[in-house]
């Protein structure tokens, strides 16, 4: 049987005290997938990164607000975080682990690689100058499944 | 973040309490810094059992505390990550210089 989808969408400013409270978010409403410990941990560390990106990078000269939705469908989470700010105009090379613009502020450059790594997908849309959106999706109980199915 | 240290027996522990995130990484780092100016240490152990969480911009607070004691010669080591830090630091190649050590329990008495 299938079940309908559902949805929370939240607009708050890119702040850096605000990473806590996106990843916390996100993390609460995922737990009606009944998700492993280390399951949240990689969502909420894939919503950092995303959150992060868009308070570091997006916003360079003036305050802005990020766009997170969240969408649960079946046993599968896919989540958006979008800002409305300077945007990528490389993104092949902006997804390169290590690749950063900020060297000089000891970043690692690890950000896209951590959520590519700790969710099942992920695109990065961007036309290069009106906000980057980041969509990344993650099918929750899938190892469980796989040793009960086979 | 809250950070507790010790220094004994010429090693710095510190103990990072807390989430290291971009809300965090500047104190953090300041105050790292700030306990490195000890000219007695020969060695830091950054113990992780009780941070909750990190993400990239850890590797790049780690990885900005390792250069500047690399140039005095003191090596930097992380102990007792949680298997979500673990997976981070190992993504990113920083175990090839920052070596993780596990303290096992010794820590609690720094505390
Ligand atoms: N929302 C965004 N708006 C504008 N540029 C972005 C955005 N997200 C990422 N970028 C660009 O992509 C690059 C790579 O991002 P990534 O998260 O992989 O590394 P980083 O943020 O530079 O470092 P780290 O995440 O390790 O602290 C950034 O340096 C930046 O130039
Ligand atoms: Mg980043």
């Amino acid at each position: 049987m299938k079940e309908c989808a559902n949805v929370f969408e939240i607009t708050f400013e890119a702040k850096s005290i605000n990473e806590g409270f996106a990843r916390v978010c996100v993390a609460a409403f995922c737990v009606q997938l009944n998700p492993s410990v280390d399951e949240i941990s990689d969502i909420k560390t894939a919503v950092s990164e995303a959150v992060t990106n868009c308070v570091v990078h997006a916003y360079p000269k003036k305050e802005g607000l990020i766009k997170l939705r969240c969408e649960i469908e079946g046993n599968k989470v896919t989540i958006e975080v979008c800002d409305f700010g300077v945007g990528i105009s490389d993104i092949k090379k902006a997804r390169e682990p290590f690749y950063t613009t900020k060297p000089t502020e000891e970043r690692s450059g690890m950000g896209f690689a951590v959520m590519e790594g700790f969710m099942d997908s992920l695109e990065v849309e961007s036309n290069g100058q009106s906000g980057t959106k980041v969509v990344m999706s993650k099918v929750i109980g899938s190892l469980e499944k796989m040793s009960v199915g086979g | 973040m809250n950070i507790v240290s010790t220094v004994k027996n010429s090693i710095l522990y510190v103990l990072l309490k807390g989430e290291l995130d971009e809300h965090s990484a500047s104190y953090t780092h300041e105050t790292l810094d700030k306990l490195f100016t000890n000219d007695k240490i020969k060695q830091v152990i950054l113990d992780l059992s009780q941070l909750d969480f990190m993400d990239s911009t850890g590797i790049g607070v780690f990885f900005g505390r390792y250069k500047k004691l690399a140039g005095r010669g003191i090596p930097l080591f992380v102990a007792n990550p949680s298997t979500q830090a673990d997976k981070i630091l190992k993504m990113s190649g920083i175990y090839q210089i920052v070596k993780k050590i596990s303290t096992g329990g010794k820590y609690e008495r720094v505390r």
